[in-house]
């Protein structure tokens, strides 16, 4: 998978019980690839001691204040690795 | 280490952490030491002052230090890549219609070795979740009223990215050298809770 700047996508539901980096704030949320960040290893993995870990690219994904919390005019952008992450099929 | 803090209830939970990490053999204490007397022996920031003063002054840096902002630290010799602790330095510019401010919702990640052991509000969990939701009125909390008009964005850390504030050079600062460009940038406005 990869994700051109605008590409639209969703943050995924997933509510594991290990360490994840995907944000509760931003789950099942829609929004919109900035850039890409680079290849990370997955905190994921790293944190249950799984070697090697999947190292993935990380994106730059901005989300409106008003998708997340009902009001607000700003913008959120939080880095995501590619599994937290779904293209959003209109 | 860190004996200064030793009777505060944090350093206890370190040290049995320490102290598990090193029954693993995953380190050992004088790794651990060694980590963290290089973090801080030169963490400061002034380094992250320095970097926008440069930027001010020079057209081109700004250009490199939006580009890669690793690189663009480096030429300064700020090394942000060590093996092991290295991550992503992406500058965000402040313009007359964006205000950029940084967070680290689920921890406290930071580019500690450019902007200095962060100050406790930045870990503190009223900052963490506010900052997100209603950046506006923290930012007016900090002193920081912006016109209505102007677009906030919030920048959430990751231990891999991590990301430093370029303010908007102050009007009225055209006749100044780069060291004295570098003496009006604070703390604050490298995070983005500040104007510069």
């Amino acid at each position: 998978m990869t994700l051109s700047p605008g590409t639209r996508v969703r943050a995924r539901l997933a509510d594991p019980d290990h360490h994840t980096r995907l944000p509760a704030y931003v789950r099942g949320q829609t929004g919109e690839v900035v850039e890409a960040a680079g290849q990370w290893p997955l905190p994921d993995d790293r944190a249950r001691g799984i070697r090697p870990p999947r190292v993935e690219t990380v994106y730059s994904v901005r989300f409106p204040a008003a998708a997340l919390w009902g009001s607000g005019t700003h913008w959120v952008v939080v880095d995501l690795w590619e599994s937290y992450l779904e293209e959003d099929m209109p | 280490m860190g004996a200064d803090h030793a009777g505060h209830p944090a350093a206890v939970r370190v040290r049995q952490l320490e102290e598990q990490v090193i029954a693993a053999g995953l380190a050992t204490d004088a790794e651990l030491d060694a980590t963290l007397a290089r973090l801080y022996a030169h963490a400061s920031p002034l380094n992250g002052s320095r970097i926008v003063a440069r930027a001010w002054a020079d057209p081109g840096y700004a250009a490199r230090l939006l580009a890669d902002g690793n690189a663009a630290a480096a030429e300064l010799g700020f090394d942000t890549g060590h093996p092991g602790s290295g991550y992503r330095l992406k500058v965000v510019p402040n313009t007359p219609g964006t205000h950029n401010m940084i967070v680290c919702t689920l921890c406290s990640c930071y580019p500690v070795s450019l902007l200095g052991p962060s100050p406790s509000w930045y870990k503190s969990l009223a900052y963490r979740s506010r900052a997100v939701r209603e950046p506006r009125a923290v930012l007016a909390e900090f002193g920081l009223r912006l016109p209505s008009g102007t677009q906030i964005v919030v920048w959430d850390a990751s231990a891999e990215n991590r990301f430093l504030v370029l303010p908007a050079r102050p009007p009225g600062t055209d006749g100044l050298a780069e060291e004295e460009l570098a003496a009006l940038v604070t703390r604050d406005g490298l995070i983005g809770t500040a104007a510069v």
